[in-house]
């Protein structure tokens, strides 16, 4: 796969990235991949396979070994666990979105405010403006967040696995809010993910982390394939196609199994409690 | 609160009268410090009344030709000379001590933290014992204890700096330079002279306003009002330092610069308070704990409601400080002694509300 790093129209674009927190204990290396401004760009990768690392690299948060990286614009980060020290209200959360439009020695005029509240307003979330932040959910958490990014009106929002705290219909919400903000704002979005569905709903492109110099990127369609998921998670994977308001839709869904083995884990108990079980 | 949360809001109508109330509240705040200040000076075992005392301040901040004054050689003196500065020093160090405390508590995002935290207390209060040691007059303790304020304060950014620059490395750090200043304090009182010196230290020490004269006045209000403006207009950052690192950093904020010169700026306001009026505890630990209950966690609100709030209460304990009994009582001890168990009470009251333990 050849991407070209110095794509003009690239919001992100980093090429050999590399990075050892223990000098030659590679998390990654020789990555590559070039955003598109207004493209979904989704970083999908086992549990600790550095997703949180290279995420942090995109922020500035950490210095990569090697590589270069480039970022075009403002970027604004929602991250996934979010505590507060201090009992503020939703509204003066979402108002910290607009530090850099504030000057370090001024304070937010109405203009701020307003675009703080029209954040809240956008994700349907107005009422929580005087809740304390502390008393909500965590996924009412998240949504509140995902407006501080919104009223920051950056270019690049990064997203460290945004549907993890949610319900299933705040899940879709939250899907369309990111479609929206791409295709009408033409934000370019980059995401962290565990679910390969969200991802297919979604993003333009899809970086599998396979192993520590081993990746796959490209269009999500042809990335999240049943059979490299299935192996990269060891978990069996199955197409669903179906028909939904005469459109034909696929997705990948994991098959979970609450056994691997059923007549080895019966095995270790008695014979006769198995009998009785399964009978 | 609870009447602001079950009312709950309805856009900017909402927003407007949580903005009036909230400046009414900080309006009455401060004619409430105006108050006590005026009622101050007539306090004390020379009693003198509110209409002389106005007329006493007016002819101070409009002086001219008064052919039959209506107050006694005595009144003007123990007014303009004795009680005037000493309440204002006492009102501006309390001011200083609830806004220093409320910023440090803001910046480390621990409500347990205080002006000693880093340091600064301690070094300012070994530049002024040894500056006392070594027979430095007025001045000269002023400036020992501002310099030793501000060596603390470096010796904690050095450390701090070189071992990371996490909150927990932060505290540890100041937590190692004021047992340092502390031992150092108590190297000086052993080798001072039992007869002279060492009274001079330990009262210097324990905190008083009993001195307070208009050089004290100039000491403390300087750094008090360059300090206080410029943290007054970076409020509303330090919200944004309550978030953790990463998060306010991609919000856009420099947050180990911001959170060095504020820690300077809250430097020059103690080092000087302490340099005045020695080492007066717990006002800058419980007076944000109060704020924050009536005024919310938002800093733009918060620090001037500690600063009035400081000050009331500071003033109002230095008025018990020289009336209560025959002898004065220091301030610092008086502080300490109400501070402790409110503090204690605030804790168990408290620990789900207006600050996060987690």
């Amino acid at each position: 796969m050849d991407i070209s790093s110095s794509n003009p129209e690239a919001a992100v674009s980093f090429s050999n990235l590399g990075h050892a927190y223990v000098p030659d204990t590679w998390i990654f290396r020789r990555y590559h991949a070039s955003v598109r401004k207004g493209e979904i760009f989704a970083i999908l990768g086992p549990n600790g396979r550095g997703k949180t690392t290279l995420l942090k690299i995109l922020l500035g948060a950490i210095q990569p070994c090697e590589g270069t990286l480039q970022i075009d614009g403002d970027v604004a980060f929602v991250p996934q666990l979010f505590q507060v020290s201090f009992d503020f209200s939703c509204l003066d959360m979402v108002l910290m979105g607009r530090a850099r439009k504030v000057g370090l020695f001024t304070k937010p005029k109405a203009s701020d405010l307003n675009a703080a509240s029209a954040a809240l307003e956008r994700l349907g979330i107005a009422h929580f403006a005087e809740l304390p932040f502390h008393q909500l959910s965590g996924g009412q958490r998240q949504l509140v967040i995902f407006a501080r990014a919104i009223a920051a009106e950056a270019d690049i929002l990064v997203l460290d696995e945004p549907t993890s705290a949610l319900d299933l219909q705040n899940q879709q919400q939250v899907l369309r809010w990111i479609y929206a903000l791409s295709r009408q704002d033409g934000l370019t979005v980059l995401m962290t993910t565990h679910h390969p569905h969200h991802a297919l709903a979604v993003a333009d492109q899809a970086l599998l982390m396979l192993g520590c110099d081993r990746f796959d990127i490209g269009p999500a369609k042809h990335v999240l394939t049943k059979e490299a998921l299935s192996a990269l998670y060891n978990v069996t994977m199955a197409r669903a196609r179906f028909q939904h308001r005469d459109r034909s839709m696929e997705t990948l869904v994991p098959v979970f199994e609450a056994c691997p083995d059923r007549t080895q884990l019966l095995e270790t108990r008695g014979v006769s409690e198995v009998n009785s079980t399964i009978m | 609160m609870s009447d602001v949360l079950s009312t709950q809001s309805r856009g900017s109508l909402h927003a407007r009268f949580l903005l009036s109330r909230t400046s009414s509240g900080l309006l009455l705040l401060a004619l409430m410090l105006a108050g006590l200040c005026i009622a101050s000076l007539g306090l004390g075992r020379y009693a003198i009344s509110v209409q002389t005392i106005i007329r006493i301040i007016g002819a101070l901040v409009w002086p001219g030709e008064q052919l039959q004054p209506a107050w006694t050689a005595n009144e003007w003196v123990v007014v303009a000379h004795f009680r005037l500065p000493r309440v204002i020093v006492a009102a501006i160090s309390g001011m200083g001590l609830g806004l220093s405390g409320a910023v440090l508590q803001g910046l480390f995002r621990n409500p347990l933290v205080g002006p000693n935290i880093v340091g600064v207390s301690q070094g300012a209060a070994f530049g002024g014992v040894l500056s006392i040691l070594l027979g430095a007059g007025a001045l000269g303790i002023v400036s020992g204890a501002v310099l030793g304020g501000l060596f603390a304060l470096t010796i904690c950014f050095i450390l701090a700096s070189a071992s990371g620059s996490g909150i927990l490395t932060l505290v540890l750090t100041g937590l190692v330079v004021s047992a340092f200043f502390g031992a150092a304090v108590g190297v000086v009182q052993y080798l001072a002279d039992p007869e002279n010196q060492l009274p001079n230290i330990v009262y210097w020490l324990l905190g008083s306003f009993a001195s307070a004269d208009w050089s004290a006045v100039l000491t403390i209000m300087a750094p008090f009002i360059v300090a206080t403006t410029m943290l007054l207009m970076m409020s509303w950052r330090l919200n944004l330092l309550a978030l953790d690192d990463l998060d306010a950093s991609m919000l856009g904020v420099n947050v180990k610069r911001l959170r060095w010169l504020i820690i300077f700026l809250v430097t020059l306001i103690v080092a000087s308070q302490v340099a005045v009026s020695g080492g007066i505890a717990w006002v800058g630990l419980i007076i944000p704990h109060f704020a924050r209950m009536i005024f919310g966690a938002d800093h733009r609100t918060l620090l001037p409601a500690s600063a009035l709030l400081g000050g009331i209460y500071v003033v109002a304990m230095d008025d018990i400080a020289r009336t209560a009994s025959s002898q004065e009582i220091p301030i610092g001890l008086l502080t300490a002694l109400v501070g402790t168990p409110i503090f204690a009470w605030l804790i168990h009251k408290n620990r789900n509300r207006g600050w996060r333990s987690e």
